[in-house]
């Protein structure tokens, strides 16, 4: 059977949600293999957690300096490996770095690429939402290894064991590898809360919200749906919370199962991001809102009486 | 340092996108083209760069005749001169064969940085900068929410998902930014008056040493199949709070079973 080479995104030594999804989407097309990019010992802490989930290879592309430059050392290895092994497909996570991995092996392999995919078939067709949500598109490659970036929340992530073998992978970093060399990383916000891009539930808060202390209120509800926090430009252009949960065509593209918008009018640039959420729920006090449009379910009514009191409500069926 | 920053001519957002029912490309009849707006962000940055730098600024644009409007009003905001991409054997083109084409013409001007926006509002790909940056050997520090030079030192904040990182390289180097940046300016009259007279150099694929069989819509790595314009989403239902908007929700997501 055909192999299907999928790029690992990990964090703090767990693999990501997303991965999981995209074993499962690369099980239809052929057999996963997972290529894990780190410091030396990575791929043997990951590996069990991947077998789970299909694949029967780790390839473990260990160097002690590889995150230490921007995408091309993840190039160099993958265009390697896809121009020795053609897989049929490489799958990775339309993330910010790990697109920009992709359309660089697809243009130094000579493969067809295609960006975020919703949707993806066994001969490699891939299923677009495209123009916010208002056009569905199929779409294909013509080459040998289709270069396929998935969004996030596009499939559920199903287990199938497998037995796995760790491959090393020869990492040689050549000068041009490190052309763009990254001085420090500082991360802004983090929190116990899922991680937005993946959650199955979001809650943004924006304008209407008021202040950064009022956000208190978009965080319990968070807690009681067990959902990630984001929030409109607006919102965090005032500096009422952190940029990282910035939702939208500039901030981050969610596709939850559940949204819920509070204080937000849906903007062109916010609905952008977070129009193929697959439940969308408004609450805002102006019945004019675009938000109103998009929405499944919308209450026009004041966000600071009508998110405590689903709250109270939540807890109280919770029993 | 000499600049050229890439823009794009897109559909108006808040317009009814569609694409074309004959091949499947984008539909430009009938709505009205603006600039990508997250281009403005690398428009201005560039003039900074040059007002603190000196050297030129130079925008560069593929796509059809129209794109001309798009390249005056960048003329206007104070760059020095256009570069117009444009052949009906491009039409269709991928991202990977418009990268192609673009770096092609990046090669008939000299060049220390190519400044990009983030992301085109259309195609939202988010990739032409990383594509470039293969194609033209050089290093590529994207997605920049701020950005200083100091000789051929270029630094970077770079942000992530949950931050920023801090990341530098050696000219030359392809560069996108996104909208936290700065603030793009207006055209002053001065400027509109000024536009018309700057040069624009149109180059087509035979320019570009490109051949007719290389770009396009048959060329294409990517193809499109199927497309649905039917909307996927059912309009909801909206209710006005009477004391009890947080139980409708709740019975909504208990029926709906998302909790
Ligand atoms: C280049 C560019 C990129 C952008 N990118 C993004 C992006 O990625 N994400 C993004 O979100 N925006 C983005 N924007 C900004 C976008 O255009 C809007 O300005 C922004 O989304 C508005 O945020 P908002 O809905 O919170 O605020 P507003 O539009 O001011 O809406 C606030 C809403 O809250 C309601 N409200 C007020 N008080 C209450 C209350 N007590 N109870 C209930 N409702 C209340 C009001 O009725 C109103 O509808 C971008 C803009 C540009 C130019
Ligand atoms: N046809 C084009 N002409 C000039 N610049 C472009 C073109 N397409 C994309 N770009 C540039 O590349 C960036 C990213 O585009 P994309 O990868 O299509 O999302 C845009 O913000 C533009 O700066």
């Amino acid at each position: 059977m055909a192999e299907v080479l999928v790029l690992v995104e990990h964090a703090r030594g767990a693999v990501k949600k997303v991965t999981l999804e995209l074993l499962t989407a690369a099980r239809s097309l052929g057999v996963p293999g997972a290529v894990v990019f780190g410091p030396p010992g990575t791929a043997a802490a990951l590996a069990d957690r991947l077998a789970e989930y299909g694949a029967v290879a780790v390839h473990a592309a260990e160097a002690d300096d590889i995150d230490d430059y921007l995408v091309a050392p993840k190039v160099d290895v993958l265009a390697a490996m896809v121009t020795d092994r053609a897989p049929t497909a490489l799958l990775v996570a339309s993330t910010a770095e790990s697109r920009e991995v992709a359309a660089r092996v697809a243009v130094r392999t000579g493969n067809g690429l295609i960006t975020d995919a919703v949707g993806l078939d066994a001969d490699r067709t891939a299923t677009q939402s495209i123009f916010g949500g208002a056009v569905t598109v199929r779409s294909t490659v013509r080459t040998g290894t289709a270069v396929i970036t998935m969004r996030p929340n596009s499939v559920d992530a199903v287990p199938a064991p497998a037995g796995v073998e760790l491959h090393p992978v020869p990492v040689s970093l050549s000068d041009e590898a490190r052309r763009s060399r990254i001085v420090e990383r500082v991360e802004e916000a983090r929190s116990s809360r899922p991680e937005l891009a993946e959650a199955s539930v979001v809650v943004s808060g924006g304008r209407g919200v008021g202040s950064a202390a009022n956000f208190a209120v978009i965080e319990q509800l968070a807690d009681a749906l067990g959902a990630a926090v984001g929030a409109s430009r607006a919102a965090t252009d005032a500096g009422w919370y952190p940029h990282s949960a910035q939702v939208g065509q500039t901030g981050v593209t969610v596709s939850p199962q559940l949204y819920i918008a509070a204080g937000i009018s849906g903007a062109i640039q916010h609905r952008a991001g977070m129009q193929t959420s697959k439940t969308i729920i408004a609450i805002n006090k102006d019945p004019e809102a675009p938000i109103f449009e998009i929405a499944d379910f919308g209450v026009v009514g004041d966000l600071f009486a009508v998110v405590p009191q689903l709250v109270e409500e939540l807890a109280r069926r919770a029993g | 340092m000499n600049t050229v920053v890439l823009v794009k001519q897109v559909p108006d957002t808040w317009a009814e996108r569609s694409l074309s029912s004959a091949d499947k490309t984008l539909n430009r009849e009938g709505v009205d083209a603006v600039i990508n707006e997250l281009d403005e962000y690398a428009v201005e940055e560039a003039l900074r760069l040059k007002e603190a730098h000196g050297g030129t600024v130079t925008v560069l644009s593929m796509g059809p005749a129209r794109v001309t409007e798009t390249i005056r009003k960048v003329l206007s905001m104070g760059v020095d001169a256009g570069i117009h991409v444009t052949d009906d054997a491009l039409h269709g083109s991928d991202a990977i064969q418009t990268a192609r084409a673009i770096a092609a013409a990046l090669g008939t001007v000299g060049w220390d940085l190519v400044l990009t926006g983030v992301e085109s509002t259309d195609a939202r790909m988010s990739v032409l900068p990383a594509l470039l940056a293969e194609l033209l050997g050089v290093a590529q520090l994207s997605r920049a929410r701020a950005v200083t030079v100091d000789g051929q030192v270029v630094r970077i904040e770079r942000s992530t998902d949950d931050g920023y990182q801090v990341v530098e390289a050696t000219l030359p180097a392809v560069l996108s930014v996104v909208e936290k940046i700065n603030e793009p300016r207006y055209p002053s009259f001065k400027g509109i008056m000024q536009a018309k007279s700057k040069p624009v150099t149109t180059l087509g694929v035979a320019d570009l040493g490109l051949a007719a069989g290389e770009v396009g819509l048959a060329a294409a790595y990517s193809q499109v199949t199927e497309v649905d314009q039917r909307l996927d989403r059912q309009v909801g239902q909206v209710v006005k709070d009477e004391g009890d908007g947080g139980v409708k929700i709740a019975d909504y997501l208990v029926a709906r079973k998302l909790v």
